[in-house]
């Protein structure tokens, strides 16, 4: 059995249908990235897989749970996950240490709190005041929080908005390094390099339904698609879309005889992709 | 694996840590302990009549102001302050977390009892030390009071805790909740003598628990024979027991069946 296990998910607000029939599964210690617009469906799915939201139909597994139960068997299911939301500030009044070291008080089997401080790049504002950190050094707070429990799953949702590139790559090293220790991740982001970084696999939704899954490599045919070849040749920049490039720099080699002015062989992005699947679908 | 924590161990921690978060804001413990001290020396020295035999206004104003604070720190500061950790999505937060909500509502209470006995303490040190107010020799009337304290404690506690359900958002909260408190306060004889006010504010009054905290506040500072003077012509103890146990149910009721973790 898969870690998540989504099947027929809906769920409406009102007259609008925000989630139309997911199916999802996403096996024990991979990343997979949900990927899709604003008001695509994907943050009540998410919500809805984190036990936040109540779903009107279809069936919802997590680590074997279901996560819209209450009670005592919830606490011990919640115990096994963490969860990083969007936007979580607090009022800013304790210290870094203080407030992942109550988080981890939380918890059956908490990860040593000087470990994920240490981990999350922390070490040195362990003992400042939340209020006097940065917004990227919150956001890593909120990491620590998240992973303090040393869960299974792991939910991030926007993890790295208002990030440096510096930090970004930091933090991703930080993502790669939780899933060598085993731990599954759920990632939703609208950075695309993000998602083709860090994912095993993609997921798209639009309009309430998913559109793909796969790897970020192959999604919507991208591994196969047409290569665009451009090049100099005199005053203009030439390009041609080919389905065997080498063949096509070969010539343009001999052409030129050796060396072609500004080559460069491309395949579309995971970006252009994803831009055109989610436009293509728009009602 | 170790088992999870039990849900009174997390809530003293989580009393702990709401303390030490709550000693760090300096404005709002300025403001939440020592604001009835203030108004009990600007009361206390604007009226300095006496309104009974052996009764002085600030005697009155006392025992009103003990049951307002308990209003105050409760009451008013958790439905102002809860909608605010909503609003930064901190509640969220801990609602992912193994966390119970019993935790949670034990965190509130333990903050907001340390916080009433502080000012507690403070308004009778002040009322004692400058105002001249004395205090009951009487064991029975100091049973009377730590019941008061801590039934009117736990009831504000719940009932804070209930009505941050209403505030929209955290910005708006005060707005909402301060003039609730601030007309039951005039209306249930904190400001003024009880019996001197129409009876239809009387009335309203005597439906919420701040009338009858402040009427056991006076049978516990005034000497028993103000009870002649009381509108029911006694201290009536039993009925604010039922009433304010009454209403502590009501608090608990929807503070756990209704509570917003959330903001949508």
């Amino acid at each position: 059995m898969s870690l998540i296990e989504v099947k027929g998910l809906k769920k409406s607000y009102g007259d609008v249908h925000a989630v139309r029939g997911v199916d999802l599964e996403i096996e024990d210690g991979e990343i997979f990235s949900l990927l899709g617009p604003n008001g695509a469906g994907k943050t009540t799915t998410v919500e809805i897989m984190e036990g936040f939201r109540t779903r009107d139909s279809g069936t919802v597994s997590v680590l074997g749970f279901d996560p819209q139960t209450r009670g005592h068997e919830s606490r011990k299911w919640r115990d096994r996950i963490g969860i990083v939301l969007q936007s979580s500030a607090d009022a800013g009044d304790l210290t870094v240490l203080e407030t992942i070291d109550h988080f981890s008080g939380y918890y059956s089997n908490p990860r040593n709190v000087d470990e994920v401080i240490h981990s999350v790049g922390l070490v040195e504002k362990e003992n400042a005041l939340i209020r006097n950190l940065s917004g990227g050094q919150r956001r890593r707070l909120d990491v620590a929080l998240g992973i303090i429990g040393n869960p299974e799953l792991l939910f991030l949702d926007e993890p790295t908005t208002g990030f440096d590139p510096e930090a970004r790559r930091a933090f991703w090293a930080l993502i790669q390094n939780l899933r060598s220790d085993g731990t599954t991740i759920v990632l939703t982001t609208h950075y695309l390099d993000e998602a083709e970084a860090l994912a095993d696999r993609v997921a798209v939704i639009n309009g309430g339904v998913i559109i793909e899954v796969s790897t970020p490599a192959e999604l919507g045919g991208r591994a196969t698609s047409q290569a665009t070849v451009a090049w100099r040749d005199g005053e203009i920049t030439k390009s041609e879309r080919s389905d065997n490039p080498t063949e096509l720099v070969a010539k343009l080699s001999s052409h030129f005889g050796g060396e072609v002015p500004e080559l460069v062989v491309s395949r579309p992005s995971l970006e252009d992709i994803y831009l055109e699947m989610i436009g293509g679908s728009h009602e | 694996m170790s088992k999870i924590p039990s849900a009174l161990s997390l809530g003293i921690r989580r009393g702990n840590l709401e303390v030490r978060q709550f000693a760090r804001q300096r404005e709002s413990v300025v403001f939440t302990l020592l604001f009835p001290v203030i108004l009990l020396a600007i009361f206390g020295s604007v009226f300095k009549d006496t309104i009974a035999p052996d009764v002085t206004f600030s005697q009155y104003f006392l025992a009103g102001m003990i049951a307002s604070g308990l209003v105050n720190t409760g009451f008013q500061a958790l439905a102002i302050t809860i909608p605010l950790e909503r609003d930064f999505g901190a509640l969220k937060r801990l609602r992912g977390t193994p966390m119970p909500a019993s935790s949670y509502f034990i965190g509130k209470s333990i903050l907001i009892f340390i916080s009433m006995v502080i000012q507690i303490l403070l308004l009778l040190g002040f009322g004692i030390l400058f105002f001249g107010v004395e205090l009951p020799t009487d064991i029975n009337k100091w049973i009377t009071f730590s019941w008061l304290v801590l039934l009117g404690s736990a009831c504000s506690t719940a009932l804070g805790i209930a009505f941050s359900i209403v505030p929209k958002s955290g910005r708006g909260a005060s707005a909402v909740v301060s003039p609730i408190v601030i007309i039951l306060q005039f209306f249930s004889g904190v400001f003024f003598v009880f019996t001197q006010l129409p009876t239809w504010m009387q009335q309203v009054a005597a439906i919420f628990p701040l009338k009858w905290l402040t009427q056991g506040m006076r049978s516990v500072f005034l000497p028993d024979s103000f009870a002649s003077q009381e509108v029911a012509k006694g201290w009536e103890t039993g009925k604010t027991v039922v009433i304010l146990l009454v209403w502590l149910v009501i608090g608990i009721f929807f503070s756990v069946r209704k509570f917003k973790w959330d903001r949508d």
